[in-house]
């Protein structure tokens, strides 16, 4: 492994010196321009723990690499789909975004300001306007609780209703933009009296009874059924055009980016890959890796026989991550120098970039 | 429903009837025993499998899929049991074994290969041990022979033999699914069912192991069952489909007739709830509306509740199975 050692984590280093941002610059602060975030080398490391006696006689400490220098913007309104394969660090990003990890380093600007700078007042804030699904349905809600009190909940910790007129007034409203219509049904009734893409409908009035601007869904669906599946896409395209809710769409799947997401980034081993607008990167994948995934996606047609390209291996260590190129030892176009040097990203055109060798020289 | 009247059934409607099929399931029915009454889970279910070619079965959960295939292997959880009908393997009827019967046939003539690797592996137990145990039990030799044979199946599906001491959790998702894979292979069956085998894994490894099960097939004459809620996955890997719906085959005949010539509102409207990457974006469509409950099934067309096409006359009909092309079938009456 290379010599390294990451900064302390920047909210607790920067907070102690000053030029900590409050909670009145977060309410005045406005989308500059068309992005809601931007994200700038995010660097998340999880330390490795060691036996005691390593720990006394090692030298340096190892780290996994879960977000190893990623930059990119998400657009206020859009859906922007997050694709790789497990252990990509797709989930710890989106965490991280929400303050749920700590980053080691780079900067994440909400609104144009950088959330490791704010003051926990402003954390609470911040946390309001930015919200969570998980995967699970099955175990992200409390089974004790009524749907009532599931979705009443984050109003009630975050003071932000007067009375109970009000609280329900607000919870059958979020109950109904989740499609569970007529919300007034759904009230008392418990989760294990809910099928599976209820619940994640109850999950999603959970996260949008606070009006978020911006919502991380954590492969939403992978636990669905096809047809619920579908249901609860076509919602969040919903809630973004009615409500402009902006998505982090968190999947391994590229087929169910490619049918909501504006824009595509491609994960691997802490980096992206490829990122760009969903039908080129789809259509014109510059990326072995993105051309790979793509030719592998099973499609209902028979006929359609084709050339695949099926990635030998998984997903490597990311507390070892190969030189150079850390996609060179799977990748079907690699070259020598991919094992030296590090690729940079290329404008391929417009939004659309890859971060292949191949790649340099030739744009 | 006695043997005699179940074969004379399938014989009138009509449904393949040949015998050079390794596995014919003739009106199978298949029923659990709940507090108020019988789920009709599998509810007079034919197919026929030729040797050596692959068959999809599928439909959304509750459907009745995995039932009917664990119903061919008689592993149905203790509330259920097999009503009626006739599962003919190479000639034989196991729906009439004795459970002794069967423990014979199993994994020396049918094996499964289970959803979830992780949940189907033994995890206090060496892989390589789990994999020599229907060996020696089957074959009756020593377990020092039985684990150079797991050593040979490891490197057949792409596992380095020194592996076989491992125990499941040192082993990666795609990994514990080819252990499964040389599990299901240990006593050369003539038969595999995957049970959903790559569900849960990443679509790159997804794809290693459907290349691995189209090469074993291949190379090992396999007969393979493929039981999948992924309509994409069936497309891509078996010669005949199968759709089930609410316990019934709703359409059947080889993926080409299915996909490309869908005549059964459920099966049309199925297929374009998966995104088609290779054609234009539009958004996935869903189908309105639940299954219905097994319990007390509607009269007519079990699907007519959330059929676009449906008519007040499909309550009152009796669907039966239509041919509409050499080998294919659909539950519509409209469709003939």
């Amino acid at each position: 492994m290379d010599e390294f050692t990451p900064a302390a984590p920047v909210a607790d280093h920067d907070r102690s010196k000053g030029g900590a941002i409050g909670r009145k610059e977060l309410r005045n602060a406005s989308v500059s321009g068309a992005d809601l975030y931007d994200i700038r080398g995010l660097e998340v490391f999880f330390p490795v723990r060691q036996s005691f006696f390593k720990s006394m006689v090692a030298t340096e400490k190892h780290w996994v690499r879960a977000v190893d220098g990623v930059s990119f913007t998400i657009g206020a309104g859009e859906i922007l789909a997050l694709v790789g394969e497990s252990g990509c660090g797709k989930t710890t990003t989106g965490r991280t975004l929400l303050g749920l990890e700590k980053q080691t380093g780079g900067q994440i600007l909400y609104k144009g300001l950088e959330v490791g700078k704010f003051t926990p007042g402003a954390i609470r804030d911040y946390r309001r306007n930015c919200q969570i699904i998980f995967q699970d349905p099955y175990n992200a809600i409390n089974p004790k609780h009524t749907i009532f009190d599931i979705v009443a909940e984050p109003l009630v910790v975050n003071h932000l209703v007067a009375n109970e007129r009000e609280k329900e007034e607000r919870v059958v409203r979020a109950l109904e933009e989740a499609g569970l219509r007529p919300a007034r049904d759904y009230l008392y009734r418990y989760p294990h009296e809910l099928s599976g893409g209820q619940r994640q409908r109850v999950c999603i009035a959970g996260a949008i009874v606070l009006e978020p601007d911006m919502i991380v869904a954590d492969e939403p669906v992978a636990s669905l059924d096809v047809s619920i599946r579908n249901d609860i896409l076509k919602l969040m395209v919903q809630h973004k055009n009615e409500l402009g809710v902006t998505y982090l769409f968190i999947t391994h799947d590229l087929s169910l980016a490619w049918v909501i997401s504006d824009r595509i980034a491609v994960m691997y081993l802490g980096k992206i890959v490829e990122i760009g607008e969903t039908e080129e990167v789809v259509a014109n994948p510059r990326h072995p890796y993105t051309k790979a995934l793509i030719s592998v996606i099973p499609v209902p047609d028979p006929t359609a026989r084709r050339e695949r390209t099926i990635l030998t291996g998984e997903t490597p260590n990311p507390a070892a991550i190969p030189t150079g190129c850390r996609f060179h030892p799977r990748c079907p176009e690699v070259m020598d120098i991919c094992s030296r040097e590090t690729p940079t990203d290329v404008q391929i055109s417009g939004t659309h970039y890859a971060a292949c060798l191949r790649l340099n020289g030739q744009h | 429903m006695s043997k005699g009247e179940s074969a004379a059934a399938a014989a009138a409607k009509g449904q393949a009837i040949e015998h050079d099929g390794i596995l014919d399931v003739r009106d199978l029915k298949a029923y659990f025993k709940l507090g108020d009454g019988d789920v009709k889970a599998v509810d007079g279910v034919s197919f026929m499998l030729e040797q050596g070619k692959s068959l999809g079965l599928a439909g959304e959960s509750g459907c009745g899929k995995t039932t009917a295939a664990l119903a061919v292997l008689k592993l149905l959880p203790e509330n259920g049991r097999i009503v009626g009908g006739e599962i003919l393997f190479d000639g034989k009827n196991l729906a009439k074994r004795t459970e002794y019967g069967m423990s014979k046939v199993r994994w020396k003539d049918i094996s499964i290969i289970f959803q979830g690797a992780m949940n189907a592996l033994n995890p206090v137990q060496q892989v390589g041990k789990q994999i020599a145990e229907p060996i020696v039990l089957h074959e009756g030799i020593s377990e020092a022979k039985a684990m150079l044979r797991a050593r040979e199946l490891f490197d057949l599906v792409g596992i380095n033999p020194k592996r076989v001491t491992e125990y499941p959790h040192e082993m990666s998702g795609g990994m514990r699914q080819r252990a499964m894979i040389a599990m299901a292979l240990a006593c050369n069956p003539k038969l595999v069912i995957g049970d959903e085998p790559t569900t849960a894994l990443d679509v790159m490894v997804q794809a290693q192991i459907l290349e691995l099960i189209e090469r074993l097939r291949h190379e090992l004459d396999l007969s393979f069952i493929l039981i999948s809620h992924d309509l994409s996955v069936m497309a891509e890997t078996c010669d005949k489909g199968v759709i089930m719906y609410a316990g019934k085959v709703v359409e059947a005949g080889t993926t080409a007739q299915i996909f490309n010539n869908a005549k059964h509102p459920y099966t049309k409207q199925l297929i374009k709830a998966f995104p088609n990457i290779h054609e234009t974006r539009e958004m996935v469509s869903s189908i309105a509306g639940d299954p219905p409950n097994l319990l007390n099934p509607p009269p007519g067309c079990r699907f007519y509740p959330r059929c676009s096409e449906g008519e007040p006359a499909c309550t009152q009909i009796e669907q039966e199975m239509v041919e509409l092309d050499p080998g294919h079938f659909a539950r519509c009456w409209k469709a003939a």
